[in-house]
């Protein structure tokens, strides 16, 4: 398969199930300012999403749409990574994972503003403004919960804790990332994020999670049981009325 | 979250503008009311600089005081700068 439709692909998948979990927000936010910023923030994560399986599809070349892509395949066809698919749980859980994801897409995206291929270059220049925000709502969040009363601290640390398992799938470099040039091995983005989500947690006065163990497999289509329910309710509508338009 | 301070919000639309009053939300700071402000009320472009003061901390006339403030100016039509002859060719005033 091409190196560069599969890069994209990821990066577009990740960006696709980030944003069907963050829109599950939208009225059931502790407050209604916080779901229309969980609803602004959704709707950049659609919007990465969108212009990078467009061009997934394109690159491709077998005629297939960003709608094709999202609404027509299977679990085992998603690239995403597995933090990306997992249940928001609690409030406090949806923001360990959007400080966690959304600093490794800040400094994702920071390296692709240089990579030479245009198009992706293109959406990390959109994205990279987008994304800084959303590291710093998930900061301030986690630092008023962390350092709130003894409830909002208990739940900070256990999403921090529950989602730490999944961080490291995020760094995983493979033969694809090495071989194709404009492709960012993740790798090397690990010891900056690090510090940065450290530095946060270190300051909320949350305890630095550890894992013994920790999962993968996302980038090869293996998922948790809850990528399934997931696309299910995302791609109920575009598969009951296939050619639909409105 | 009703507890949360309520903060009156304040967005300058451009350059060289007033801060004009567009609406009122809840946050628990004044950093997080930015915040709450910049996604409620900035969404589609309205502002380059935003200001949120705490609804507390404004001072407001009282609809009791209605009389006495306001009515008094009303048949002070010299107060308008509506006596003088604007000079030919003069724009913008």
């Amino acid at each position: 398969m091409n190196d560069l439709f599969v890069y994209t692909l990821r990066l577009g998948d990740d960006a696709l199930i980030a944003a069907q979990r963050t829109a599950e927000w939208i009225a059931a936010a502790p407050q209604l300012e916080e779901d229309v910023a969980l609803g602004n923030i959704g709707l950049d994560q659609l919007g990465q999403a969108r212009s990078l399986l467009q061009y997934a599809g394109q690159v491709e070349g077998e005629g297939r749409s960003e709608d094709d892509l999202a609404y027509f395949r299977d679990e085992r066809d998603f690239l995403n990574l597995q933090l990306c698919e997992l249940p928001n749980d609690d409030f406090a859980h949806a923001m360990a994972r959007l400080l966690y994801f959304a600093a490794y897409q800040q400094l994702l995206y920071e390296e692709l503003l240089s990579c030479a291929d245009e198009t992706l270059s293109g959406v990390a220049g959109k994205a990279v403004k987008e994304v800084a925000y959303h590291v710093d709502h998930a900061t301030q969040w986690v630092l008023r919960l962390g350092d709130g009363t003894e409830e909002s601290h208990r739940r900070m640390q256990a999403g921090l804790d529950a989602l730490w398992p999944y961080t490291a799938e995020m760094f995983e470099s493979d033969d694809l990332v090495r071989r194709l040039p404009v492709a960012v091995d993740p790798s090397t983005l690990h010891d900056e994020w690090d510090r940065r989500v450290l530095a946060v947690v270190d300051e909320s006065t949350c305890t630095r999670p550890e894992a013994s163990y920790q999962h993968s497999g996302g980038r090869t289509g293996r998922h948790t049981e809850h990528l399934g329910y997931l696309l299910a309710e995302l791609q109920h509508v575009a598969r009951s009325h296939p050619e639909a338009t409105w | 979250m009703s507890i949360e301070p309520l903060w009156e919000v304040f967005v300058r639309s451009r350059r060289g503008l007033s801060h004009t009053h567009v609406g009122s939300l809840h946050a628990p700071d004044a950093t997080m009311a930015l915040r709450n402000a910049r996604d409620v009320y900035t969404r589609r472009q309205e502002g380059v600089s935003i200001w949120v003061v705490r609804a507390a901390d404004i001072t407001a006339s009282s609809p009791d005081e209605k009389d006495e403030f306001f009515d008094p100016a009303g048949d002070k039509v010299y107060r308008h700068p509506t006596f003088y002859q604007v000079p030919e060719g003069v724009e913008h005033l």
